[in-house]
């Protein structure tokens, strides 16, 4: 079994399930793009840009971010409590069940 | 006098593509001149990850993205291209002949047979925050999101909001400079260079400048001229003060800019292109690279140097309708030269 599940909430309490695969080296930000939300992720993944900003909600702990990508969120002018850059967060199998909110 | 420039094709962009654009262009005996907002040649290559390796350039296992820049421009050298670098093309008209006219930012006036936009991702702008009012005080009316002129807040009432490198510079810089500097920041900490953030809190102890920590801007007010400010706490205390200039400072992000203006089909902030030579939806004018899209469309650099050769064929055959051509090999003709 090598997919999981990410759960975004697109209006509150309404969450979608979207099922990524974890074999293929994927970013939660690739993961969005391909389903359709309206990530612009500009820089292409390379935490420059800001522009594939979530908030996780809720679910599984995930690796603390790296000082590019605290730098890059200190720019925005919204930071959430659980913001993220998505290009920044892997699809693996401990990401599983993750639930976040596209912060734009 | 304004400065006029007569060129073939006029390359929008200084990015890898635009760049190898020359090269195809100067095998058609086609002489370019480059444009670019940025003011050195290379793109986001040069100026976001000079220092990455890029393993996907046919024929280069590893390259430094620097240093394909600079193998570019010296593969383009042959060519003499000529740049104008820190400007952005604003406008741009079509004559009747067919032939256009391109005008940056700082007047410079370019004709040219035919435009090639190579934007990428197209031009960076300030990133604004979500407050009430804020773009009905644009244009000179104090809301400024940059400082171009620090003597433009010579002796004025200043309010700066943001928590990075640009917004603590800026703070130490004016507060030599206006009146009456505050620093709006919505953490408690600032993650800029150690001693830029240092150097605030000692500005903000010494009571030379006002240190506003988590708290935004939320409101301006004024009646067509910026007044009031109001700044509310993350403990939903509110405050209005006056002032002269509003500073938000959170960063850039990319933007379509002046491009998305001029009357091309655009897709997702996004030209789109016919495949066959990366024509856009007005005759003369193709885009490559990052900012064209098409059924299929990967952004890679490998792409845009393919859609560079297509292209230039297009606008060969767009600017010598009549001309024959037939496909030349370097190999063939030797060192390439105009």
């Amino acid at each position: 079994m090598t997919d999981i599940r990410i759960y975004v909430e697109e209006t509150p309490g309404q969450r979608r399930e979207i099922i990524g695969p974890t074999d293929m080296g994927l970013s939660l930000m690739e993961l969005l793009k391909a389903s359709d939300y309206p990530i612009q992720a500009t820089c292409g993944g390379m935490a420059l840009c800001a522009t594939c900003h979530v908030e996780v909600l809720a679910g599984p702990s995930l690796p603390e971010p790296g000082d590019d990508e605290l730098d890059m969120l200190e720019t925005l002018p919204v930071q959430h409590e659980g913001s993220r850059l998505s290009c920044q967060i892997r699809l693996t199998p401990n990401t599983d069940g993750l639930v976040v909110r596209i912060a734009g | 006098m304004p400065n006029i420039i007569s060129t073939d094709i006029c390359i929008i962009g200084a990015g890898p593509v635009g760049l190898f654009a020359v090269f195809e262009a100067g095998l058609l005996k086609l002489r370019c001149h480059v444009v670019d907002a940025l003011p050195q040649p290379g793109g986001q290559l040069s100026e976001i990850y000079p220092k990455k390796p890029i393993y996907d350039i046919p024929g280069f296992p590893e390259i430094l993205a620097g240093d394909l820049v600079t193998n570019l421009m010296r593969q383009i050298e042959p060519f003499h291209p000529s740049f104008t670098l820190g400007e952005r093309v604003e406008r741009f008209a079509k004559l009747e002949d067919g032939s256009f006219q391109l005008y940056t930012t700082d007047g410079t006036e370019i004709q040219c047979k035919a435009v090639a936009i190579a934007g990428g991702l197209g031009s960076f702008e300030p990133r604004k925050p979500a407050v009430e009012n804020l773009e009905r005080f644009e244009g000179g009316k104090g809301v400024h999101y940059m400082v171009r002129d620090p003597e433009h807040f010579r002796g004025k009432k200043i309010v700066i909001a943001g928590g990075g490198d640009s917004a603590l510079d800026w703070t130490n810089f004016l507060a030599n400079v206006a009146s009456d500097v505050t620093l709006v920041h919505r953490g408690t900490t600032f993650r800029g260079a150690a001693d830029s953030a240092e150097k605030v809190k000692t500005l903000a102890e010494a009571g030379k400048i006002k240190l506003v920590l988590s708290s935004n801007v939320t409101h301006l007010h004024g009646n067509g001229k910026l007044a009031e400010i109001t700044i509310t706490g993350n403990d939903g205390r509110a405050e209005t003060v006056p002032l002269d200039s509003f500073i938000p400072l959170f960063g850039l992000t990319p933007k379509l800019g002046p491009i998305g203006e001029w009357g091309l089909d655009i897709e997702d902030d996004a030209v789109k292109v016919n495949t066959l030579d990366y024509s856009t939806s007005l005759p003369g004018v193709f885009a490559i690279g990052d900012i064209n899209t098409y059924p299929g469309k990967l952004k890679l650099i490998l792409c845009g140097f393919h859609e560079a050769a297509l292209m230039c064929q297009g606008a060969f055959k767009y600017i010598y309708p009549d001309k024959k051509y037939t496909l030349k090999y370097t190999t063939v003709n030797g060192a390439p030269s105009l």
